[in-house]
């Protein structure tokens, strides 16, 4: 079982505060980690590969720095990381990520499984996956919650949809997307650390792949940003005062006012 | 086509380091230096008060807007009822479509979909409908197929489709292979009528930053769009429209992935994407239990029950209500939020709905930002005796 993983680095958006000054992100004291739905990829890679035996690649497109996600999905148990790092590759959106990252799979050879993550923290659009299986024209399948069987070059699992739960079966290889019901990422290993300190991760650039500069960061991307800004919250809220009780009282007025109750 | 710092201008001011929403800027000897993964989005060139920072503009737009015409809303449906969310992206469409003065078209596949007409009431000037008993469930490598081939035939120039798990899971895929844009779950959409574009914005940084983004050389123009965002409009019965049925053709179009079972989610009676009044709590319930309290109040108010993802992680309630960004978007009449701070990601969800009220302990909580009306005090007084009011009424 080969299983390549697509990781991401991002920053940690969790902590990410907006200074009510300026109006602009804080960005001291934020570090850069794996995109946390690109863990359970990364598990579930790990996992497939103990179960059937062959390898895990983690693979990611990235700035130079993108190498320690790299080490760290190393140390977490992937057997290789290879690094898609350029300056032409600066700037992708979706559909030139996808088309790299399809290049690169193309060069790595024979896999099964390639498995993303639902969606990246700070790009938060969920279609790189889709798109590589596309340009790979291989299966797709979405929101796997989990691996029930895979036999005979055919695999089945399950994911979760608005409704409930989908059984889907799909030929090898295939794509798929993963939620993080999956499974529970384990910690690293010391072994893994010893050997991601010691990892030699490979760097692709425009040349490696073969793939046409126009096609590729910015100048492949078919969707440009035009501004970016930072949402209003405008809040002419009203907080009740006075004893607690009055509140209440106050608060279903204004939900009768409204014809709510 | 790219950004140009003018380093004989630039006095290393700093002023535009703090605006670059991707952080790529920094001041080293005096003067600013740029990282890679600049998106061109003009933050520094605005900000920078010596015109050091040179935007040159986006290319001229190819002549591609000619041989495209029209406006195509994917019209979701499941079990044969067509999705709220396809009304509202009408209601959007048709907005788009005066403007750009043009059609407004529904796609719709499935198998025995009465209302089809329902789409014409509200907003659609054809209808095309592609009706198969392969196509009854939703089937997304089918759909993917069947969307490019419709979408080669009449070339629309705007396709939108709700950001739900099917639109999120196959547009993605009739985009990669008509090697056109498309912008993710959208929040608004707008169009810029000198250069006849499609302006799609979107929330990114969970939600910390707005993108509007535009796809210019590329045609159709797509977008997935967030459901509960856009309202629908009343249906106008006697508006007129057009279906056109078109063949689902067995042949050519296969399946790769085959769907052998589903096995639906019966947690709740009613449904939070569905509801108009959404009583949410948080980790200040302290236990799985006192959602009791909660479940009393929704069911006086005929409400769904909502959640923050902290209690979903912590096991105390399904995933199926978790509200925010990784759970759903909901857009209710009342969104009463209890024991919930607030944090970017849950606000992500629902800071749409139109009244929302905070009952949280602390007055510092960002709940209190996008609060209609607030109670600061503790959730165990103030919940029971709503409760208590609302019955003896
Ligand atoms: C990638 C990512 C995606 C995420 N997606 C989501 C998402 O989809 N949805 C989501 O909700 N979160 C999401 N989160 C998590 C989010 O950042 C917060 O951690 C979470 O929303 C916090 O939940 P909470 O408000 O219930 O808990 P807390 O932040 O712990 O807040 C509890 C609140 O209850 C108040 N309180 C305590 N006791 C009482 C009392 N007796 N009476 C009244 N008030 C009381 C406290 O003052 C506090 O404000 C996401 C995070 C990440 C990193
Ligand atoms: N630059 C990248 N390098 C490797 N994998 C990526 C990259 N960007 C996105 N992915 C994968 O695609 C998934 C969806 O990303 P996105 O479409 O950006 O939300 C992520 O969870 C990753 O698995």
């Amino acid at each position: 079982m080969n299983v390549i993983v697509c990781l991401k680095q991002v920053p940690g958006t969790a902590q990410v505060k907006i200074d009510p000054e300026t109006n602009t992100l804080i960005r001291e004291g934020i570090e850069n980690v794996i995109n946390p739905f690109d863990t359970y990829a990364l598990e579930e890679g790990v996992r497939l590969k103990e179960r059937f035996g062959g390898k895990v690649t983690a693979m990611s497109m990235g700035p130079p720095q993108a190498e320690g996600a790299l080490r760290e999905a190393v140390s977490l148990g992937a057997d290789e990381a290879i690094l898609l790092s350029d300056k032409a590759f600066a700037g992708a959106d979706t559909w030139a990520t996808a088309y790299t990252l399809a290049s690169a799979v193309n060069k790595l050879g024979q896999y099964d499984i390639i498995i993303c993550g639902r969606q990246t923290l700070d790009g938060d659009t969920g279609q790189v996956g889709p798109e590589l299986s596309e340009m790979l024209e291989v299966p797709f399948v979405a929101y796997v919650s989990r691996i029930e069987e895979i036999a005979d070059g055919q695999m089945r699992v399950q994911r979760m949809v608005e409704e409930g739960h989908e059984v889907i079966e799909a030929p090898l290889p295939t794509v798929i997307t993963v939620v993080k019901e999956i499974n529970v990422p384990r910690l690293p290993s010391l072994r893994g650390i010893v050997k991601s300190k010691s990892a030699v991760i490979p760097v692709w650039t425009v040349p490696d792949l073969g793939v046409d500069q126009s096609r590729v960061g910015l100048a492949g991307s078919f969707t440009k940003v035009i501004k970016v800004f930072f949402p209003q919250r405008v809040c002419q809220g009203e907080i009740f005062q006075g004893e607690l009780g009055n509140q209440v009282e106050c608060l279903m007025g204004k939900l009768k006012d409204a014809g709510l109750v | 086509m790219g950004i140009q710092i003018d380093l004989d201008k630039c006095v290393g001011c700093g002023d535009c380091v703090p605006v670059c929403p991707f952080g790529l800027l920094e001041i080293v000897d005096d003067k600013v230096q740029l990282k890679e993964g600049c998106t061109l989005c003009g933050a520094c060139q605005e900000a920078c008060g010596y015109e050091a920072i040179l935007i040159e503009a986006v290319s001229e737009v190819e002549a591609v807007s000619d041989s495209h015409q029209g406006i195509w809303v994917f019209a979701e449906q499941r079990n044969g009822k067509l999705k709220g969310v396809a009304y509202e992206l009408l209601a959007k469409g048709r907005e788009l479509a005066n403007t750009l003065q043009t059609d407004l078209s529904a796609v719709c596949f499935g198998h025995g979909i009465d209302e089809v007409n329902r789409l014409i009431a509200h907003g659609a000037d054809k209808v095309y409908m592609v009706d198969s008993p392969d196509l009854a469930i939703n089937q997304e490598d089918l759909y993917a197929q069947q969307l490019i081939e419709l979408i080669r035939q009449h070339k629309p120039e705007i396709v939108l489709a709700g950001a739900t798990s099917l639109g999120r899971a196959f547009i993605p895929r009739v985009a990669a292979i008509l090697k056109t844009g498309l912008t993710a779950d959208c929040t608004g959409l707008d169009i810029d009528t000198e250069n006849r574009l499609l302006r799609q914005t979107r929330p990114t940084f969970g939600g910390n930053i707005m993108a509007t983004i535009i796809c210019q050389t590329k045609r159709p123009q797509m977008s997935t769009v967030r459901p509960r965002v856009f309202k629908k409009n009343e249906p106008d019965e006697k508006r007129k429209g057009q279906i056109i049925k078109v063949d689902f053709n067995r042949e050519s179009i296969t399946s790769k992935t085959k769907l052998l079972n589903f096995v639906e989610d019966l947690t709740e009676t009613v449904k939070i994407e569905e509801a108009d009044i959404i009583v949410s709590g948080g980790r200040g319930l302290g236990k799985a239990e006192n959602f009791q309290l909660l479940r009393e109040l929704a069911s006086v108010m005929g409400a769904a029950v909502g959640a923050s993802r902290a209690v979903v992680d912590e096991g105390w309630i399904p995933y199926s209500h978790q509200v925010g960004q990784t759970g759903k978007t909901v857009c209710p009449k009342l969104y009463i939020a209890c024991g919930i701070s607030g944090a970017v990601q849950h606000l992500a969800g629902m800071q749409t709905s139109d009244i929302i009220v905070a009952i949280n302990d602390n007055p510092n909580a960002p709940i209190f930002e996008v609060a209609t009306f607030g109670i600061v005090g503790d959730l165990f007084k103030v919940v029971p005796m709503l409760t208590e009011k609302l019955k003896n009424q």
